[in-house]
């Protein structure tokens, strides 16, 4: 039972966070606010790789499902005409179809296999946008996709090739996804998802369909991570296959892991401190070049010292101080 | 008219042949590259994300030392050796003994190593191809038309010669049992007096280093860069794969079989339906039989 004062606390900190989100591009310079709209593209990503790995499966595809959704979003809304709000939506749809197709070679294989597989998957949709120049555009990729569609209120025009305004447009789809996510991840179906993770034989003998399950799952992540892919195309206007490939999914991995996945914040909370301190630090000291030294450093280090990722710190760090007190020692046995 | 249909079988038999031997360069360095990869899951029961990266740091010790500093090849090469070895028990104590339990956690610690190991070429050599003059402009003229140059001879020599003495080793010597037995059974293994953190560390040694020569021996044919080995650690997860993940003689069989297919797609086709040719491969195994094609039955 939550108490009222963790209720009152918790909805004072959310509505600070929003008030956060909103003030901050006023805050930021012209780039920064680039910064932060990919940002927020990024938030959503590993939000959604999250949802996947509930059920215990690692992918090393999912950026690249990311950037099926890109390419859908593209093509339909350049080659077809489809207005930009409906060809997003388009795209994140043809991502998760994609994946309820990938899910029946991918889900007869489990843990390393399935890594590899998905893995394979990943590099051959990458591979087929190469060698297919005609709708996909090669190794150069598409560019001028068109953008989000100016929005006329009558007394103001809403331009969204602004990075503020499109920072605003960005902050409401993730919040209404991160939402969606999280009730998902609370429902009955999220925790099928956790028994699956942790007992899958034992989650067979009370007849739940362990495939249909993990299939849905993947579903669900693929399409907020197509989504994503198309709130990055339309920002951007250019997609090609590099922007999609393994050292991408690296970089997700590495926000999950230093994150860690055990709660919903957590990978999120491992993108936006990594944004951080990569944009502001090593922007700063002009260590460009040796990032990918210091992201494999940090990931070693996050496995080896902090396996349960930044999340787990919080908690660790008030055990640390309650320890100190006598009371705490009782909580430790109990 | 005889004479023109004549030439033409003559033209496409040279190109077979000449094709068939450049597939037999290239499944020597990739059995060399996934041999090790094996040899390291099978007594450690990790997987190497960074083997390619070992295989890039054999190739720049040799531009560094060959190249630049202008040792003899072949002991550039020897270098090479020892220095990716040597690598590979860095890995073994930092990163794989303390995760001995956590497999996952073994592949995401080695996924940082690559991107250290990739930096540090960067840094050191920076991001554009490195050029080396091969030590030998040889040839051999196996027939007319046919051509196999020495280096590629060196490659072939190299993977055959050092892989019939890890067979041997293997089967052999007492060291070679111990690490069979660890392949199979770490508990029973360490029960009969076997020590894990010694022969993990052989094998680690032994794994990285055969990355190691395959990339020293082949730095005068594909000009390093820093992110090669990208595209070598794919190769070798395919290769691993579909011969069977800890099957020593399936990784060489799938090897050979894999380089026979890409080679052909390349020159008939071209490289990227290759590499899709390559994956889709890889995709049929782990579907219809995810052991792999040369592997056991499935233990529970």
């Amino acid at each position: 039972m939550p108490n009222r004062k963790t209720n009152l606390s918790s909805w004072a900190l959310g509505t600070a966070l929003v008030a956060g989100l909103i003030v901050l591009p006023h805050l930021l310079s012209f780039s920064q606010r680039e910064i932060a709209v990919l940002l927020i593209i990024n938030v959503l990503l590993v939000a959604s790789y999250r949802l996947m790995t509930l059920t215990g499966e690692w992918s090393l595809g999912h950026v690249v499902i990311m950037g099926v959704g890109a390419y859908a979003s593209a093509l339909f809304s350049k080659s077809l005409g489809v207005p930009v709000p409906l060809s997003m939506l388009l795209g994140a749809g043809t991502a998760a179809g994609l994946a309820a197709i990938l899910s029946f070679p991918l889900f007869r294989m489990k843990g390393f296999y399935f890594l590899i597989g998905s893995f394979a998957a990943g590099e051959v949709i990458r591979l087929i946008w190469k060698y297919f120049t005609n709708p996909f555009g090669g190794a150069k990729g598409l560019k001028l996709i068109p953008s989000f569609p100016d929005i006329n209120l009558g007394f103001a025009d809403i331009s969204f090739f602004e990075p503020e305004n499109y920072y605003y447009l960005c902050l409401v789809v993730v919040g209404l996804s991160l939402f969606i996510l999280y009730r998902i991840e609370a429902s009955r179906i999220g925790l099928t998802f956790h028994a699956i993770h942790w007992q899958d034989k034992l989650a067979e003998a009370v007849s739940v369909d362990t495939f249909r399950y993990r299939t849905l799952a993947f579903v669900l992540a693929s399409f907020f991570a197509g989504l994503s892919g198309t709130l990055y195309a339309h920002y951007i206007g250019t997609v090609n296959p590099t922007r999609f490939d393994v050292e991408e999914m690296v970089y997700v991995l590495i926000w999950a892991i230093v994150g860690g996945t055990a709660t919903f914040c957590g990978p999120i909370l491992g993108v936006v401190v990594l944004t951080i301190i990569n944009e502001i630090i090593l922007r700063a000291l002009g260590l460009d070049t040796v990032r990918p030294m210091i992201y494999g450093g940090i990931l070693i280090a996050s496995v080896l010292f902090l396996p349960d990722g930044l999340e787990s710190l919080g908690p660790k760090l008030k055990r640390l101080f309650a320890g100190k007190r006598p009371s705490g020692q009782l909580e430790e046995t109990t | 008219m005889g004479r023109v249909l004549a030439k033409v079988i003559a033209t496409m038999s040279e190109l077979l042949l000449q094709t068939m031997i450049n597939a037999v360069y290239a499944a020597s360095y990739m059995s060399l590259i996934a041999v090790g990869l094996v040899l390291i899951f099978g007594v450690m029961g990790v997987i190497n994300f960074a083997h390619g990266e070992l295989y890039m740091a054999g190739a720049y010790t040799v531009v560094g030392l060959y190249s630049f500093m202008a040792l003899p090849f072949f002991a550039a090469v020897v270098a090479g050796m020892v220095f990716v070895g040597i690598l590979g028990l860095l890995m073994e104590y930092a990163l794989f003994r303390p995760l001995r339990d956590n497999p996952l956690g073994g592949l995401i610690a080695s996924i940082g190593f690559l991107l250290i190991l990739q930096t540090a070429a960067v840094l050191g050599f920076g991001v554009r191809m490195a050029h080396i003059k091969p030590p030998t402009q040889a040839k051999f003229h196996l027939m007319e038309g046919v051509v196999l140059t020495e280096q590629r001879l060196y490659v072939i020599m190299a993977a055959v010669g050092l892989l019939s003495a890890l067979y041997v080793f293997l089967r052999k010597t007492k060291i070679g049992w111990a690490m069979r037995a660890c392949a199979q059974d770490k508990e029973a293994a360490a029960l009969q007096g076997i020590s894990l953190n010694q022969i993990s560390r052989i094998a680690m040694f032994i794994g990285a280093a055969l990355a190691g020569v395959a990339g020293a021996l082949t730095a005068p044919l594909v000009s390093p860069t820093p992110y090669m080995g990208h595209s070598v650690i794919v190769t070798a997860f395919i290769i691993i794969i579909v011969g069977g993940i800890g099957q020593l003689e399936g990784a060489v069989i799938a090897a050979i079989l894999y380089a026979f297919v890409h080679t052909f797609v390349t020159t008939f086709y071209n490289g990227v339906l290759a590499d899709i040719v390559g994956l889709v491969l890889m995709l049929l195994v782990l579907i219809l039989k995810p052991t792999g094609l040369f592997g056991a039955k499935e233990r529970a």
